[in-house]
Parts: C-alpha cells; sequence; structure tokens
C-alpha cells in the first residue's frame, strides 16, 4: 500500500518519455496516437500518485477529466484520420503537406 | 538483503512484500507494452499493447487505492478507446507490416532519443532533488473512512462542479464534431469511391481544397 511515490512518479516519466518517443519517431499518424495516449496514462499515474501522497482527493477527480478528454481527443482525431485517408489513401504523417506553402 | 530492499522502496514500513512484487510486476508489463507501441511494425499490434500498458496502469491505481479509477481505466481506455483504435485501423485497411527500418529523415532518430534521454534523465533529477513526495502517503482524501469512491462523487459534484459541466459539453462538442468529420459531403455521393474528385457544387469554404486536391 505504501509504496514511496518516487517509484510511481519515476515509472510515470519513463513511461512518458517512451510516448513522446513514439511521437516523434513513428510516422504512422495512428501510432502516434497511440503514443499520446500513452504520454496520458503517464500523467493520470503521477496524479494518482500525488492525491495519494498529498491526501488529496482531487488529483483523481482530475485523472477522471483526463479520461473525458483523451475519449473526446479520440473521437475527433479519428475523425479528422478518417477524413483525411478518404482524400489521400494514406495514414502517414509526412504525406499532410496539403497547406504547405 | 530483503529488508534492506524494501526499506528503500517503501516509506513508513508499512509495504509488504506483496506490494513491491505488484508493483515491480505492473511496472514491467506497462513498460514492456509501452515499448511494444512504439516498435511494433503492425498498427493492430500496436493496440494490443497499448491494451497492456492501460491494464498495467489499472493495476497500479488499485494498488494505490483508487479502485474506481481502475475500473473506469479498463471501461473507458480498454473498452472504448482502444476498440475505437482498432475499428479505425481496419476500417481504413492500414492493418499491414509497415517497413520502420528506414528513416523518413536523416539524423531525426538520434535527435529523438537524445532529446527524449535529455527530458527523462532532467525530471528523474528533478524528482530526486524536490521534496514533492515527502510525507507519509495514505489513502487519497481525508481519512474519514469512506470509501473511495464516495470522496470521489462527492468532490466531483461539489468543488469540480463547474468542470464536471464544461465536460460534458466538451464531449457534446467532440460528438458532433466527429459526425461533421466523418459524414461524406453530399455533393460527391454520385461518386463516392473517388473522393479526390471536384464535386459538381464544391460547399463554400472548401474550395480551394479541392482545387488543390
Amino acid at each position: 500500500m505504501s509504496i514511496n511515490a518516487s517509484w510511481y512518479l519515476a515509472l510515470s516519466v519513463v513511461l512518458f518519455s517512451i510516448g513522446a518517443l513514439g511521437v516523434l519517431v513513428r510516422r504512422n499518424v495512428l501510432i502516434m496516437f497511440m503514443c499520446v495516449e500513452l504520454m496520458l496514462n503517464a500523467a493520470n499515474l503521477a496524479f494518482v500518485s500525488f492525491a495519494r501522497t498529498l491526501h488529496d482527493i482531487g488529483g483523481q477527480v482530475l485523472v477522471f477529466f483526463v479520461l473525458v478528454v483523451a475519449a473526446a481527443e479520440v473521437v475527433v482525431g479519428l475523425g479528422i484520420v478518417v477524413a483525411i485517408f478518404r482524400r489521400r489513401a494514406s495514414a502517414n504523417a509526412d504525406d499532410l503537406h496539403l497547406m504547405k506553402g | 538483503m530483503t529488508t534492506a530492499l524494501l526499506d528503500l522502496v517503501v516509506q513508513g514500513g508499512k509495504a509488504t512484500l506483496p506490494d513491491v512484487g505488484v508493483f515491480a510486476v505492473a511496472a514491467a508489463i506497462i513498460l514492456a507494452g509501452a515499448v511494444g507501441v512504439v516498435v511494433a511494425r503492425n498498427p493492430v499490434h500496436s493496440a494490443l499493447m497499448l491494451v497492456m500498458t492501460l491494464f498495467g496502469v489499472a493495476v497500479l491505481f488499485v494498488l494505490q487505492q483508487a479502485n474506481f479509477l481502475a475500473a473506469v481505466q479498463v471501461i473507458v481506455y480498454a473498452g472504448a478507446i482502444v476498440v475505437l483504435f482498432l475499428f479505425v485501423i481496419m476500417f481504413l485497411g492500414v492493418d499491414k507490416e509497415e517497413d520502420i527500418t528506414k528513416e523518413p529523415l536523416r539524423g531525426q532518430r538520434a535527435l529523438a532519443a537524445a532529446l527524449v534521454a535529455l527530458g527523462t534523465v532532467g525530471l528523474l533529477l528533478l524528482g530526486q532533488v524536490s521534496k514533492w513526495t515527502t510525507g507519509q502517503p495514505h489513502v487519497a482524501g481525508s481519512d474519514t473512512g469512506a470509501p473511495n469512491v464516495n470522496l470521489l462523487g462527492k468532490s466531483l459534484y461539489t468543488t469540480y462542479l463547474f468542470p464536471f459541466e464544461a465536460t460534458s459539453a466538451l464531449l457534446i462538442i467532440a460528438v458532433v464534431g466527429a459526425v461533421v468529420l466523418a459524414r461524406r459531403p453530399p455533393a460527391t455521393s454520385s461518386n463516392s469511391e473517388t473522393a479526390v474528385a471536384v464535386p459538381a457544387v464544391p460547399p463554400a469554404g472548401d474550395h480551394d481544397a479541392e482545387v488543390d486536391a
């Protein structure tokens, strides 16, 4: 029950870094989205650790809101991916240079 | 040796060996899943690895007494979001192996790895020198003996009522936006297979994009 919160935070940092690396390295839009979800989960883990450490339920409420916002973000993001795919037939982020000057 | 390890990991001397074991196994599952998401060549495998990571995070929520959030994590993330991902992957037909050995830009991966390593080390050092995590860890919320769900619900509908209502508005907007994005423009319905064709009457505001396409 009382594992030191800094271990959770270290795990959260590593998880966030892996997600950030994925967003930077991968070019498939769907996998980039999944890596964003990894980063959100790292933030959730840190929120819950702080909620436990600081005796404040607010951290857990915030995780609740992050879940809702993540769901909305995925719905709109995947809608955009489908709309782009209809026009370009590719899920590769490098192909999307339609608005390049 | 075991007690020395326990002293290193726990705070307050209340954690038991099973706690440490559960944390270690869940952390290993989370990290393996996260690495799998990044390195998998097939997007479907990435989505399944994402489920693995989400379950590991749910286990750690339970370990920190956030039982309700663990349930929501499994239901919303693993049950809804990942299913939506898989639906879109298979709907678009991009569930093929892709070549991830070649770099799109020269030096991109080395630069990304260097930046991420710098950020990781910086954050870990920040965690070491700060005093954020001192104090006696306990159940979140004031220690009234009430279950976690009661505290969470009361807080959500009193202190955080306005953000709660704002998220409901956000969900409505997201649903409307998704419907608008996903529906086909009615002008192109005659030859809906070739979406690049210029519609007979292009909708106002969409004109430039159609010409460019």
